[in-house]
């Protein structure tokens, strides 16, 4: 005859209690474990990456890298036209990206709720958005390299195209963050919806929306399969936007499977810059335009 | 008074609507005569007619979902941001009827002001926060915009506690705080009419209590419609009081006479909390 509680149940058992408090322990030791080995092993990767790169890297980081062009295997050359390749690329990528995107994420988050149009748009946008980058960089040499010659305006229009959906998402995203209310505050002061859009939501949207940027800047600043095809890499000092463009991934591309030494040596020079170029926008990103309050 | 309830189906014509047997309510601001509204399909509300007395307060009280809200938002037309929404009939004021279409909703909201149940500062300054419904409408110099600024936070009881930091970021005011910064920014375009939707429901004692000197304060100048469920607020605060129920619109008469004699069983079983 076991006791019963008011209700009519059986009283607890209290060994029975025990022991499944006891098992839910051990099963929760064992998913912790799992989770902290799981941590270590992808953060080792990083840690690896960061230090081969600086171990592998750092012995060629020099003066020269930055103030001389790229020369033949042994000549002693630099990356100087790289990097000014990369600056100039990504910066037009973005330049022309970022206001497509944030016209886009607009209309999507503003003006087409739930309508068809909206809706397909949105998912061309995402499906854009995983594309191959091989697959842009092929697109824009159809479109553009084909018949007319490698250039630099055709690698910075195929970056452009990977910045639009990342921009296009973020964008979306933050204003759909802002609330309703925010928005009939304006327009029920008597500004117009577009004001309201503007000079409220884009400025309450404002920190997310330049996360988004950066992040998709840091991204395009690595891209190689779309540079391929398009601004192709020269070897001298070139600034024209209409021919071939030197760039940081292509001339690591090219330098890194090369038997000669000093070539391999700068490869590691240039991915080391790209990954702290990269490691810094990210910082920034995250740090600096972290939402405040 | 129940004029308004007799002059259902009247033809409304404010200018000569001078027919009050006595003197505790004014000429109406606001003449709404047989509206509808509907969201989508559904009738919200139903055959409204109802004066808004001048430079008085109307309160409008009843269960939630029985259409008072709606009825504020067709005032200043913000059901036009939403598609599917829509009003017919007559809401006259200054000799236009305001849900017709062709009138200028920009220039009617600068006029019809309104203050939401949440306070809602813009992400910027305490001054920019005024400065931006001024400058929609008006061009106004440096020192006459700084007037206009300090006029508003004045009138809205908040002069004093921000005058010396305007440049700081809005959303750092308290809860009350940042209400009296929404009633500012909403007389600093002068309008003529403000619209409040339950502006202390989610303030505290004491802040509340400020809201409601404000109204005593503002109504002097301005034509004000509140929305309320505390009934305590609306006997405090409205000079009439428009009690609605499933989207009609039951009785409507002077605050004290509603909260002491009301004509309707609803309206008394609402007020003495039997149902609601």
């Amino acid at each position: 005859m076991s006791a019963t509680t008011m209700s009519g149940f059986p009283a607890r058992d209290l060994r029975v209690a025990g022991q499944l408090s006891r098992s839910r322990k051990r099963r929760n030791r064992v998913a912790k474990v799992l989770c902290v080995v799981a941590t270590i092993i992808a953060l080792g990767f990083l840690a690896s990456i960061i230090f081969t790169l600086l171990r592998l890297g750092i012995g060629g980081l020099s003066l020269t890298v930055f103030t001389t062009v790229t020369k033949p295997a042994g000549g002693n050359g630099g990356l100087l036209n790289p990097i000014a390749g990369s600056l100039i690329q990504t910066a037009i990528g973005a330049l022309i990206g970022t206001p497509v995107g944030i016209l886009v994420g607009t209309y999507l988050a503003e003006y087409a709720r739930g309508s068809l149009l909206g809706n397909a748009v949105r998912f061309v946008s995402d499906v854009l958005l995983s594309a191959p980058s091989i697959l842009i960089g092929l697109f824009v040499y159809a479109l553009l390299v084909n018949g007319r010659g490698y250039s630099g305006i055709a690698g910075s229009l195929s970056l452009a195209v990977i910045v639009i959906p990342i921009v296009v998402r973020t964008t979306e995203d933050m204003l759909r963050l802002i609330p309703i209310s925010l928005r009939e505050a304006a327009v029920a002061l008597g500004a117009p919806k577009w004001k309201a859009i503007v000079l409220i939501c884009y400025r309450a949207a404002l920190d997310g929306i330049a996360t988004g940027v950066l992040l998709a800047v840091a991204r395009i600043a690595g891209e190689t399969a779309p540079l391929l095809f398009t601004s192709l890499g020269n070897d001298n000092w070139s600034l024209s936007l209409d021919k071939p463009m030197s760039s940081l991934p292509l001339a690591i591309y090219k330098y890194a499977g090369s038997p000669a030494d000093d070539w391999v040596q700068l490869a590691w020079v240039g991915a080391m810059l790209i990954t702290f170029g990269v490691l810094t926008l990210n910082i920034i990103a995250r740090v600096a335009l972290r939402p405040r309050r | 008074m129940s004029a308004t309830m007799s002059e259902t189906g009247q033809k409304a014509n404010v200018g000569q609507m001078t027919a009050k047997s006595d003197a505790a309510l004014n000429e109406p601001r606001i003449a709404i005569r047989g509206l509808d509204f509907y969201y989508g399909s559904n009738k919200a509300l139903k055959s409204i007619s109802l004066n808004l007395p001048d430079k008085q307060v109307t309160g409008m009280i009843g269960p939630s979902g029985c259409g008072k809200s709606t009825l504020l938002r067709v005032l200043n037309r913000m059901y036009d941001l939403y598609p599917g929404q829509r009003a017919t009939g007559e809401v006259m004021m200054d000799g236009d009827n305001i849900i017709a279409s062709g009138v200028d909703v920009n220039q009617l909201r600068a006029r019809v002001g309104m203050v939401f149940q949440k306070p809602t500062p813009f992400p910027m300054s305490i001054y920019d926060n005024i400065a931006f419904g001024v400058k929609l409408h008006e061009r106004l110099s440096k020192s006459a915009m700084d007037e206009r600024i300090e006029w508003s936070l004045s009138r809205a009881a908040l002069w004093d506690e921000v005058k010396d930091r305007l440049s700081a970021s809005a959303t750092g005011l308290s809860g009350g705080q940042q209400q009296r910064l929404c009633i500012a920014r909403t007389i600093a375009t002068r309008p003529h009419v403000i619209l409040l939707d339950e502006p202390t429901s989610a303030l505290d004692p004491i802040s509340t209590l400020k809201i409601e000197e404000l109204i005593d304060e503002l109504k002097h100048d301005f034509t004000i419609a509140i929305v309320t469920h505390n009934m305590q607020q609306a006997a405090r605060c409205a000079d009439q009081v428009a009690f609605f129920f499933l989207g009609e619109l039951v009785e409507v008469a002077e605050a004290a006479q509603i909260f002491t004699a009301p004509k309707q069983k609803r309206t008394q079983e609402y007020i003495t909390g039997r149902f609601g």
